[in-house]
C-alpha cells in the first residue's frame, strides 16, 4: 500500500478524527486561557483528572453524560486553583500551572488507586458508541468516516464553532480578546479584569477536562496510569501553531491526528526496517518542529504571562 | 458665559502609597462648561488624584460628589471605573487604554454593551460614532486595527471612546505630550467646541505655556497639596511657576561653545523596524564634540530605531555609522559601550535598571569586565560597595541604601542612578532618550545640568525628546524626525518645528 | 475590603520561614485524603516518621532518595534563576544515565579514579546537550522552551526504550530491556557498609556548594541573575543574553545528567526504563521550595525525599496508596507559592466606600 492508498481508506480518516478529538478540546481550552492572558500549564494534569473523574462517575453507575458533567466540574475546579494563584495573586504562571498538573495528577491517581483495588486487568465501562447521524452518514466516503465517530467528537467540532462565535460576535468574546492585549483597556471601560480572566481560565480548564474524558469514555473504556502521555503539552504547542484561532485549532488538531494515524499505518508497512520507537517519537518531534516553524512570527497575546493588579499604574 | 453650576466636588482627598504621600487633603471644584487645568510638576499628585476620580484607586480619606440627573450633588461610589462611567466621568489616560489587536470600532464598543448579549450591535454603534465624529470634528478609521494607528490617531480614539459613553466630565491626562504644537491647538479647539455643548473638562499638565493658553481656571498642585487656584485671565507664567515649584526656577545657562571633531556620524543609514512606521530612511546625522543635537518629533516616527542603532541593539540595513571616525561593523551594546557611547534609555524601568537587584549592583552592571569589579571571574564586593557609596553621594541618589532593590527608588532617583552609571565612564557620545520624562523639576534640572556639564567636558550628545521646550532650551542644533527621516531645522521657532514634526515644510 | 501593597523589604525570617511553614501545612493537609481513604491518620503519620527515622537504614535510604533530587533541584535552580524554564530534567537525567552506561559498561578499561570521572563527564555532557538543544531553538527561533523541553522528555524516554532493546541491551539479561551493568571500576563507592547510600551524595553536596559559590559570587552568576530578573535591561547594559541562556542551559542540563549517572552508577548498577520515578519533575518542586537557593535545595531535597520514603513505608504498613506522597509534594509547591506571595505583600483592611 502506498501513501495515496493509505490516505484514501476510511479507517485512516476515522482514526484521524479519533486521535484529533482530545486535542481539539485541549487546544480550545488552552486557547481560551491564553487569549485572556494566562498560560495554563495545568492542562496535562487536568486531562488526567477529566479522564479519571468522568470514567469513575460512570463506573459508579451514572450515565455517560453525567460523567462528562463531572469531568467539566473537576476541570473547572483545578482551573479555579490556577486562576486564583495567577490572577489576583499574580504568581508565576509557569510554576502555578506545573503545580496544578502535579496536584491534579496525584489526586487522580490517589483517588483511583484508593477507590479501586489493584487487579490484573483494568476495570472497564461501557463507553460512548459511534453515533449515526441520519443525513450525514449516507454521504459517500465522508459518511462512513463520520458514522464511526462518537458524540464527543461531534461535541468537539460544535465547540469549535461556539468558541469562534463567542470570540468574534459577542461582547464577552471581545472583552476576553481585549483583556489578553491590554487589561488596562478593559479596566478603563468598567469591566472586571479579574472576573474575565478567572472566568476564562475556569471555562478553558473545563473544556480541557473533556479532552481527558474522551480518552477514557470514548476512545478507550478504562483508565490507566500514564495514558495522557504528553497530549496536554502537545496541545500547548498546537495553540501557538493555531495562532490562537479556533478554526485553525481544529485544522491543527486534525493535521496532527492525520500524521499520527499515518505513522501508525506506516509502521505496519515499513516496520521491519525501523524500530517501532521511531514512529512513537514522531508526534512529539512533529510538535517541536511545528513550534519552531511558527515561533518567529507568532503573535502572542500581548498581555500573556504578565500579571495585572488593580490599582497598580 | 455659562451659569456657574457646580458639577463636581472633590473634598479633602488624601492618598498615600506606603510612606509616600501622593495627595494631601485636596479640594477641587469643577463648574459646568469650563476647562480647569490641573497644573503641577511630575510627581505632584495630579494623575493620582484623577485616577481616584475615575475609580482606579480608592482615597484613604475624603469624598467626591457629582451632579446627578436630578440636579442634586450625589456622592460618587469610589474605586469602580464602572461607577465613574455611569456618573458621566470619562478619562483620556496618558498611557492609552486601547487594545491594539482590536479595531477602533471594537475598542469603542468594549464595555458599552451588556456582556452576556448574544451578539454585537455594530451598526447602531457605527451610526452613533459617526454622529459624534461629525459634531466634534474628531475622526478615526473605524475598521483599522488600533495597533496600526499613529499616536495622534490613537488619542482621538481615546476621546471618541469617552464621548461615546456620553460623559459630562472629561479628564485629559497630559494630552499634548504626544502631539505636535499644531495638533495640540486642534485638540483644544475641539475641546472648546465640546465645552460649548455643556461638557466640563479637567486637563492635567505640567506645561505652563499650554495651561495659560487653553484653560479658564488653573489649580496648582505641589507635593500632593493644592497650593493655589487662579482664574487664567489673572495668571501669568511667573506667578504660576512660583506656585508650582515654590521658589524661583533655576535656569541652566547654555554657554556657546566651539564644536570639535565629529564623535557620531550616521551616513545614509536605513533600518527597517517591525512596521514601516518605525524604520529609518537614509538618515544623515553628525554630532560633534562640545555639542548637543536635539531630535524633536512625535513618538513613533523612528526615534526608537535611531536609539536602538546607537545603543547597539540593532544593525543598519544600509549606510554606515561612525563613532570617533571609526566605522562600526559589529553592533552590540557592549561594543558601543567600549567605544565610549553612554546611553540613557527611554524606559528606565524596562531597559535602565534591574529592579530586583540592588543599587550597588545596578551601578556596576555595565562594568562587569572592569578590573576593579571582576577578579578572575568573581565579583569584588568590597570595591562594588565602595563604588556605590561614592556614587550615591556624588549624584545625590536617595533611597533606602546601596543594598536596597533598585525598584524601591523613585523615578527621579532611578534616573540619577542611570546618570551616575553613564557619566562616570566619561563617555564621548551620549544618547539621552527622553531623559526627563516623568521627572519633577528638581530632578529634570539635575539631568539638564549634567548633560550641559558633559557637553562642556567635550562629549557630543544626542538628545531625543518629545518635550519641545526641553529641546529648545538645551540644543545647539535641532533636527526633526518624521516618518523615519531626519531634517535639520533652520528656523528654530516652535511653529516651524511643529510643522516639520507633522511632516510639513516649515 | 482588603487591599494589597508590596512590602518594602521582605524580611529574612519570612524568606526562610515560608518554605518550612508551607512544608508543614502540606503534610498536615495530607490528613484530608488520608481520612477520605478511611485510614487511621495518626497511625499513618507514625508510619511515615518510622520510615524516615525508624532506623539507620531508613535514614540512609532517605538520603539515598534525596541524592538525585539534589541534582535535579540544582538543575532547576540554575535554569529558573535565568528564567529559563527547564522542565526537561527528566529527559536530561536519562541522557546522562545512557551516556554513563555507554561508557562505563566495559568500553573503557581503567582504574576507578580515572573511569569514574570519565563516566561523570560523559553523563554531564550528555545532559548538557539535552538542554542546550531546546535553548538553542529558543535563542535562535524564539521557540518557547517550556514546551520543547517537556516534549523532549517523551522523546528521550522512547529513545531510551529503543536503546535498551538495541545497542545497549544486556545479552545476559534474560530478554528484559535493561543495560549491561556498570563495571566494578565505574561504580560509585558505597558510603557505609550494608547501606545503599553512595558517593553520589558527596558529589551532589559538592555540586550544591559549587553552584552556590558561582551563583552568588561570580560574574557568570551575576549575569544569570540579571538576565532572569530583567532581560531587556541586561541586554541594554551589554550582557550577552543569548550566551547567558546557553551557559545556564549547559550547566543545568549537565547537573541533571549527573543525577542519571548517580542513580545508575551509584544505586542501581544498570539502566532500565524505570530508573526515575519523576525525579526531574520533582526537582522543580525541590527548587521552588528552596526559594531557588542552592543550599536550600539540599534541605528541600531531604524533606521531599523524606515524604516519599515515609509514604512508601506507610503505604506498605496500612495500605494507603503511596501516591499520597505525590499529592503532598504538589500541595507543598502550591503552599510555597502562596507563602511567597504573603511574604512579599501585606494586607491592609479598608472600609468600602469613601473612607
Amino acid at each position: 500500500m502506498d501513501i495515496l492508498q493509505i490516505l484514501l481508506t476510511e479507517s485512516f480518516w476515522a482514526a484521524t478524527l479519533r486521535i484529533a478529538t482530545p486535542l481539539i478540546f485541549g487546544v480550545l481550552g488552552a486557547l481560551i486561557c491564553e487569549k485572556s492572558g494566562v498560560l495554563n500549564l495545568g492542562i496535562e494534569g487536568i486531562f488526567v483528572a477529566g479522564a479519571m473523574a468522568g470514567w469513575m462517575t460512570v463506573w459508579f453507575g451514572f450515565s455517560l453524560w453525567t460523567g462528562l458533567l463531572v469531568a467539566i466540574i473537576v476541570g473547572g475546579f483545578f482551573g479555579l486553583i490556577h486562576a486564583i494563584l495567577t490572577v489576583p495573586l499574580g504568581l508565576s504562571q509557569h510554576v502555578s500551572g506545573l503545580g496544578v498538573t502535579m496536584l491534579a495528577t496525584s489526586v487522580s491517581y490517589f483517588t483511583y488507586r484508593t477507590a479501586l483495588p489493584k487487579v490484573s486487568s483494568p476495570p472497564k465501562i461501557e463507553p460512548f458508541q459511534p453515533l449515526d447521524v441520519p443525513f450525514l452518514s449516507e454521504l459517500p466516503f465522508v459518511g462512513p468516516i463520520l458514522s464511526q465517530q462518537t458524540a464527543m467528537t461531534w461535541l468537539a467540532i460544535l465547540m469549535v464553532g461556539l468558541v469562534w462565535w463567542i470570540f468574534n460576535r459577542t461582547p464577552l468574546g471581545l472583552s476576553i480578546r481585549a483583556v489578553g492585549d491590554n487589561p488596562n483597556a478593559v479596566d478603563a471601560q468598567g469591566l472586571s479584569v479579574y472576573g474575565i480572566r478567572i472566568g476564562s481560565i475556569i471555562v478553558g480548564s473545563s473544556i480541557m477536562a473533556l479532552g481527558g474524558a474522551f480518552l477514557t469514555m470514548s476512545a478507550f473504556d478504562s483508565f490507566f496510569f500514564g495514558m495522557v502521555n504528553g497530549r496536554g503539552w502537545i496541545c500547548i504547542a498546537l495553540v501557538i501553531f493555531a495562532s490562537w484561532r479556533p478554526g485553525k485549532a481544529l485544522l491543527g488538531a486534525i493535521l496532527f491526528g492525520a500524521f499520527d494515524a499515518f505513522q501508525v499505518r506506516l509502521q505496519t508497512e515499513v516496520g521491519a526496517f525501523l524500530p517501532s520507537q521511531v514512529f512513537l517519537m514522531a508526534p512529539y518531534v512533529l510538535s517541536i518542529i511545528a513550534l519552531v516553524i511558527v515561533a518567529r512570527r507568532a503573535e502572542y497575546p500581548r498581555a500573556l504571562l504578565k500579571p495585572w493588579f488593580k490599582g497598580a499604574r | 458665559m455659562m451659569k456657574s453650576i457646580r458639577v463636581l466636588s472633590l473634598e479633602n482627598i488624601s492618598k498615600r502609597f506606603g510612606s509616600v504621600v501622593a495627595n494631601n487633603s485636596v479640594n477641587i471644584d469643577l463648574y459646568q462648561g469650563e476647562v480647569l487645568a490641573l497644573l503641577g510638576e511630575n510627581g505632584a499628585g495630579k494623575t493620582t488624584l484623577m485616577n481616584m476620580l475615575f475609580g482606579h484607586y480608592i482615597p484613604d480619606s475624603g469624598s467626591i460628589e457629582i451632579l446627578g440627573n436630578k440636579g442634586q450633588m450625589e456622592p460618587l461610589i469610589l474605586g469602580h471605573p464602572q461607577a465613574s462611567l455611569d456618573a458621566g466621568i470619562g478619562m483620556v489616560h496618558q498611557h492609552f487604554t486601547l487594545a491594539e489587536n482590536l479595531s477602533v470600532l471594537d475598542n469603542i464598543l468594549l464595555g458599552s454593551e451588556k456582556i452576556w448579549a448574544w451578539r454585537h450591535n455594530r451598526s447602531n454603534a457605527r451610526d452613533k460614532i459617526s454622529k459624534i465624529m461629525n459634531r466634534t470634528g474628531l475622526s478615526a478609521p473605524l475598521d483599522e486595527e488600533v495597533g496600526k494607528l499613529t499616536v495622534g490617531e490613537r488619542q482621538r480614539v481615546e476621546i471618541l471612546k469617552a464621548l461615546y459613553q456620553e460623559v459630562k466630565i472629561l479628564v485629559l491626562d497630559e494630552p499634548t505630550a504626544v502631539l505636535t504644537p499644531q495638533e495640540a491647538d486642534t485638540l483644544f479647539e475641539n475641546v472648546s467646541a465640546m465645552t460649548k455643548d455643556g461638557l466640563s473638562v479637567i486637563f492635567i499638565s505640567h506645561k505652563l505655556r499650554e495651561v495659560l493658553s487653553f484653560s479658564n481656571r488653573i489649580a496648582v498642585l505641589r507635593h500632593g497639596k493644592k497650593v493655589g487656584e487662579i482664574p487664567t485671565s489673572e495668571a501669568n507664567e511667573r506667578v504660576i511657576a512660583r506656585m508650582m515649584v515654590g521658589e524661583d526656577t533655576i535656569e541652566n545657562p547654555r554657554k556657546k561653545m566651539k564644536i570639535g571633531s565629529p564623535v557620531l556620524q550616521l551616513n545614509g543609514v536605513s533600518s527597517k523596524g517591525d512596521s514601516t512606521r518605525t524604520s529609518l530612511k537614509r538618515t544623515n546625522l553628525t554630532i560633534h564634540k562640545h555639542e548637543i543635537v536635539g531630535v524633536a518629533g512625535v513618538s513613533g516616527n523612528g526615534q526608537s530605531m535611531l536609539a536602538k542603532l546607537i545603543s547597539g541593539l540593532a544593525e543598519p540595513d544600509s549606510g554606515e555609522l561612525l563613532i570617533d571616525g571609526k566605522n562600526i561593523k559589529y553592533f552590540s551594546p557592549q561594543e558601543m559601550q567600549s567605544l565610549g557611547v553612554g546611553r540613557i534609555p527611554e524606559d528606565r524601568h524596562h531597559d535602565g535598571v534591574i529592579g530586583a537587584m540592588s543599587v550597588a549592583e545596578n551601578l556596576i552592571i555595565e562594568r562587569l569586565h572592569d578590573e576593579d569589579v571582576n577578579n578572575k571571574g568573581f565579583l569584588q564586593n568590597k570595591n562594588i560597595r565602595k563604588n556605590a557609596k561614592t556614587l550615591i553621594e556624588k549624584y545625590d541618589i536617595r533611597g533606602p541604601g546601596i543594598d536596597a532593590n533598585a525598584a524601591l527608588l523613585s523615578g527621579g532617583n532611578i534616573q540619577k542612578l542611570i546618570l551616575a552609571r553613564v557619566f562616570e565612564c566619561m563617555p564621548n557620545v551620549i544618547l539621552a532618550n527622553q531623559p526627563t520624562r516623568g521627572l519633577d523639576l528638581g530632578a529634570a534640572n539635575e539631568v539638564a545640568r549634567r548633560l550641559l556639564e558633559a557637553r562642556t567636558r567635550g562629549a557630543g550628545i544626542l538628545l531625543i525628546s518629545e518635550d519641545l521646550d526641553e529641546i529648545l532650551e538645551l540644543s545647539d542644533r535641532i533636527m526633526v524626525i518624521h516618518d523615519g527621516s531626519l531634517t535639520e531645522a533652520i528656523n528654530v521657532s516652535r511653529e516651524a518645528i511643529g510643522l516639520m514634526m507633522a511632516g510639513e515644510k516649515a | 475590603m482588603i487591599r494589597i501593597e508590596p512590602r518594602e523589604m521582605p524580611s529574612k525570617w519570612w524568606t526562610i520561614g515560608i518554605p518550612i511553614i508551607s512544608a508543614f501545612i502540606a503534610i498536615l493537609l495530607a490528613a484530608i485524603p488520608l481520612s477520605l481513604a478511611d485510614a487511621n491518620i495518626l497511625e499513618a503519620y507514625r508510619q511515615m516518621a518510622n520510615g524516615i527515622f525508624g532506623s539507620t537504614f531508613a535514614f540512609t535510604e532517605m538520603l539515598t532518595r534525596a541524592t538525585p533530587l539534589i541534582f535535579t533541584g540544582l538543575a532547576a535552580t540554575i535554569a529558573f534563576r535565568a528564567k529559563l524554564w527547564n522542565i526537561g530534567a527528566e529527559g536530561q537525567l536519562y541522557l546522562g544515565a545512557m551516556a554513563a552506561v555507554a561508557v562505563g559498561t566495559g568500553l573503557i578499561d581503567a582504574p576507578a579514579f580515572i573511569l569514574i570521572p570519565i563516566i561523570l563527564l560523559a553523563g554531564a555532557l550528555s545532559g548538557a546537550i539535552g538542554m542546550a538543544a531546546p535553548t538553542y531553538l529558543k535563542t535562535r527561533f524564539g521557540a518557547d522552551e517550556v514546551v520543547t523541553t517537556l516534549l523532549l522528555n517523551f522523546i528521550v524516554i522512547i529513545f531510551l526504550q529503543m536503546m535498551l532493546e538495541g545497542p545497549l541491551k544486556d545479552p545476559m539479561g534474560m530478554g528484559w530491556p535493561q543495560s549491561e551493568p556498570i563495571v566494578d571500576n565505574g561504580v560509585l563507592p558505597q558510603l557505609l557498609p550494608r547501606m545503599r547510600m553512595h558517593a553520589g551524595l558527596i558529589i551532589a553536596l559538592l555540586t550544591a556548594g559549587l553552584v552556590h559559590l558561582f551563583l552568588s559570587k561570580s560574574i557568570w552568576g551575576f549575569k544569570i541573575r540579571a538576565v532572569g530578573e530583567n532581560p531587556s535591561a541586561a541586554l541594554h547594559a551589554g550582557i550577552n543574553v543569548k550566551r547567558t541562556f546557553m551557559g545556564a542551559a549547559v550547566v543545568s542540563g549537565a547537573i541533571a545528567g549527573l543525577a542519571g549517572v548517580s542513580e545508575v552508577a551509584g544505586l542501581r548498577g544498570y539502566l532500565t526504563t524505570d530508573l526515575s520515578p519523576g525525579f526531574g519533575y520533582t526537582g522543580i518542586v525541590v527548587a521552588m521550595l528552596a526559594g531557588l537557593s542552592p543550599i536550600g535545595v539540599v534541605i528541600s531535597a531531604i524533606f521531599i525525599a523524606s515524604i516519599f520514603v515515609g509514604a512508601d513505608t506507610m503505604s506498605r504498613a496500612i495500605g494507603v496508596s503511596s501516591y499520597l506522597a505525590d499529592l503532598v509534594v504538589a500541595l507543598s509547591l502550591i503552599c510555597v507559592l502562596i507563602g511567597g506571595f504573603i511574604a512579599r505583600y501585606k494586607f491592609i483592611r479598608t472600609n468600602k466606600g469613601n473612607v
